[in-house]
């Protein structure tokens, strides 16, 4: 208008373009390496037998000989996932004792602040709640049935396994985030580290560490089910048999008591958190 | 009259009409609270007016019945010879690419660019491909920088609304409304971000431009002075009335006595908090 | 009251254990015993020497490719898929449009990814093809209610300015709602995609592909050492992937 200066070419354009190029290059074999294809969903053949196994969703298998069957596999679920908290817990409190840097003796006369060869042997046991909950659960339970064979055992193990990598690792840090003051006296005070811990650290710790477990036996449910697939037992194996023969209504009245079972660990915990919190 | 690129004179316009009518309109708030009560107003083409009255008159409810983002519950609203509540949705919203309204507070997205920004007021004149290609990579850098310019911003092109101050971005706001080229030009309380220099200059050149293109400009404004000096026709709005009607050399400081009578100083600061990113989401 | 929840909420909890535990028949004895211990402990020595030969990890290397490709690809297309049904569920194309929406992003979260894995197998054939589907179909269930929250929560007065100005539904949408939008959905699809990356390596255990079809195999075949080494793999891609991730969002999202 009043001076046609030349207006400055978008300064974002050059890296913009790089980035696209950059995402392009990293998709496109992305793209082929994942064998994506979209069109064996509806090609002849997989379509008629999906459809067929699809229709047969309804009405849910709702024989009493089957329903007997379900309820089975239902409270097999619940128990592999009530056993393998139990044990996981068994194995995190005393991890978590030893990993945590709260009850350090060390650290009393060094500004809380332990010293580094404590430091360093704390190390293992944190290294191995890291391995621990690193492996998928369900690695372990595939692991578990080639060792011991079909069935629940091998669920309950690998929940064991998992949880108490992941609970032990919470626990240390909700020991770490209470106030330390109380344990620190009472280990100045000369009581030994256990006895700080249940009257310095515990009280204050219960309500959060109640409220993980509860959610994370939520989770442990879930997670039984899934690992039926690899035949741990429960809820998911059942629902795998079931899909290898094809049977659509027995899948759908699996699934749906899977997401009633989902619906009411999650109202129960809830409950149980608000409760505790 | 449907022409984007309307290039008439006053005399051809007058053969239509005037710019904008309304007739007997009242308007009710959501909460039941009457806000315009039988506003009768007529504004020819190329006539530029300002709205002037205490906070909560209903200046900027008038606006909005104008910018035809509120439906009158009862009166009629003519705007650029049309019937914006009788037309089509998609008639509707061609009647709307030539009506600009600059708002207080540009409603800007904080993170985008400002030539993103301007450019966006064409929106509904580009179609639908030029537009999404223009988000990649701005198309009509030339047009942005011209509106910019005018505002004293080309060297903010490139930079994003939050990095702006509030008075630039209604700056910014004014720049998107110049790009858009409308026909009716709506503005509130376009420089109340502003100090009274910039104020007074800005409102100068949002005159001459409406001016130049020949474009009916209503404003609201909350200094009467700014409103005296810049625009010939005055309308005094007091609670949902239109309490006097008449040039600006007309306007006796009486009128403004009553106009102003018992208002409480001080408005509520208008911004638009952002939302923020957040993730915590439990992880089974 | 109060007493009695206090009592009878841990009662309650013993009570479950207890019967969680003779429900299982756990056959503890048989598995703590001198004959089951050393069975279990010839198992594990299978798995002390991982099997580092050249050939095996170069398949291993195009394991986690495919493992990376197919939570990549997944979560990108639940990314769109997502943002295609968060639209009408958060209420843009009317309320039955919204409740058919949401019920449908609910039962495609609901279902795990490994069930749907198994489902897609049944309906695509074996191979990464299933998992890739898989990871779509539950992520865009997940990513779908988030996109959803986060357009309620986008304030609308920009996209409304550009609607006042004339411009059509999706170009107002584009430019006054997405910018807003955008960090949050980019967000959530990164911190997903970091969830599939995890989920992408066991899919292949009902035959999904990755690196999870490759240690079923080696077990299956009573190949510890080859399973050995794939489950080091999947603890380094785990690892790895966690202090990125944690490394990004100490960078980006506090700073």
């Amino acid at each position: 208008m009043l001076n046609p200066a030349p207006v400055p070419r978008d300064p974002a354009a050059t890296s913009r373009l790089l980035l696209t190029l950059l995402a392009v290059a990293l998709l496109w074999p992305g793209l082929r390496l994942s064998e994506l294809d979209l069109n064996v969903l509806v090609d002849g053949s997989n379509a008629d037998t999906m459809g067929s196994f699809v229709s047969a969703f309804w009405p849910p298998e709702h024989g009493s000989e089957f329903l007997a069957l379900l309820w089975q596999a239902t409270l097999e679920t619940l128990a592999i996932a009530t056993a393998g908290m139990t044990l996981a817990l068994a194995i995190a409190i005393p991890c978590a004792l030893l990993a945590t840097r709260a009850l350090s003796l060390s650290a009393l006369s060094r500004g809380g602040r332990p010293a580094w060869w404590t430091h360093a042997l704390r190390w293992p046991v944190r290294g191995l709640l890291i391995v621990l909950r690193s492996i998928p659960e369900i690695v372990w339970a595939l692991l578990f049935v080639r060792a011991v064979g079909l069935g629940p055992t091998a669920g309950v193990l690998a929940i064991a396994i998992t949880y108490a990598g992941m609970l032990g690792k919470v626990y240390a840090e909700i020991f770490e985030s209470v106030d330390p003051l109380p344990a620190r006296a009472l280990l100045g005070g000369g009581a030994s580290r256990l006895q700080a811990f249940l009257y310095g650290v515990l009280p204050q710790a219960t309500g959060e560490m109640l409220s993980y477990s509860v959610y994370r036996w939520e989770c442990a449910i879930r997670a039984s089910v899934v690992m039926g697939f690899v035949g741990a037992g429960g809820l998911g194996q059942q629902m795998d048999l079931s899909m290898r023969m094809f049977a659509g209504g027995e899948v759908a009245s699996m699934l749906l008591t899977f997401l009633a079972l989902v619906l009411l660990a999650d109202l129960l915990s809830r409950l149980l958190r608000w409760r505790f919190a | 009259m449907n022409n984007l690129q309307t290039t008439q004179t006053p005399d051809h316009a007058a053969a239509h009409g005037p710019a904008l009518r309304l007739a007997g309109v009242d308007h009710t708030h959501a909460g039941g609270q009457l806000a315009l009560r039988g506003i009768d107003l007529a504004v020819a083409p190329g006539e530029r007016v300002a709205i002037i009255g205490p906070s909560g008159a209903g200046k900027t409810t008038l606006l909005r019945l104008l910018a035809t983002a509120l439906k009158p519950a009862s009166g009629e609203v003519e705007l650029l010879g049309q019937r914006p509540w009788s037309l089509t949705a998609g008639a509707r919203q061609r009647l709307r690419t030539r009506i600009g309204l600059i708002h207080q507070a540009p409603p800007l997205p904080p993170r985008q660019r400002v030539i993103t920004a301007v450019l966006a007021g064409r929106l509904g004149q580009w179609s639908l491909a030029k537009s999404l290609l223009s988000l990649i990579y701005p198309l009509d850098r030339q047009g942005a920088a011209d509106a910019l310019g005018r505002l004293d911003l080309a060297d903010k092109l490139y930079m994003r609304c939050d990095q702006l101050s509030g008075g630039q971005l209604q700056r910014v706001g004014i720049a998107r409304m110049l790009y858009q080229g409308a026909d009716l030009i709506l503005a509130d309380e376009p420089v109340s971000a502003m100090d009274p220099v910039l104020a007074s200059h800005t409102l100068g050149l949002l005159n001459r431009e409406a001016q130049r293109r020949n474009a009916t400009l209503l404003a609201s404004l909350h200094a009467v002075e700014l409103a005296l000096e810049h625009f010939p026709r005055i309308v005094g709005v007091r609670d949902g009335r239109i309490l006097f009607d008449k040039p600006a050399a007309a306007v006796g400081q009486d009128e403004l006595t009553a106009l102003y009578a018992n208002e409480q100083l001080g408005r509520p600061p208008a911004s638009a908090p952002a939302p923020r990113v957040q993730l915590n989401i439990p992880r089974c | 009251m109060r007493v009695l929840s206090r009592l009878l909420i841990p009662l309650g909890l013993l009570g479950a254990v207890v019967a969680a535990f003779a429900f299982l028949q756990l056959d503890s004895a048989a598995l703590l015993s001198r004959d089951g211990l050393t069975q279990m402990a010839a198992y594990a020595s299978g798995f002390m020497t991982p099997d580092l030969s050249a050939s095996h990890l170069r398949a291993i290397a195009h394991g986690t490719l495919e493992t990376l490709a197919m939570s990549a690809i997944g979560t990108l297309l639940a990314a769109i898929l997502g943002l295609l049904l968060a639209l009408p569920a958060a209420g843009r194309f009317g309320l039955v449009a919204q409740a058919a929406s949401r019920l449908l992003l609910n039962a495609l979260r609901a279902i795990p990814e490994l069930v749907w894995a198994a489902l897609m197998v049944l309906a695509a054939g074996l191979g990464p093809n299933a998992g890739t589907l898989a990871l779509a179909l539950h992520t865009a269930g997940v990513l779908g209610r988030l996109f959803a929250e986060a357009l309620e929560n986008t304030p609308p007065p920009p996209a409304d300015a550009l609607r006042l100005a004339g411009s059509g539904r999706i170009t107002a949408f584009c430019y006054g709602t997405l910018p807003t939008l955008w960090p949050q959905l980019v967000a959530y699809t990164l911190y997903r995609w970091e969830n599939n990356i995890r989920m992408a390596s066991v899919l292949g255990f009902v035959g999904a592909g990755g690196l999870g079809q490759m240690l079923y195999m080696s077990l299956s075949l009573f190949q510890e050492a080859q399973a050995s080494t794939v489950i080091l793999a999947m603890l380094a891609m785990v690892l790895a992937v966690d202090s990125l991730s944690a490394w990004a969002r100490q960078r980006w999202v506090r700073g």
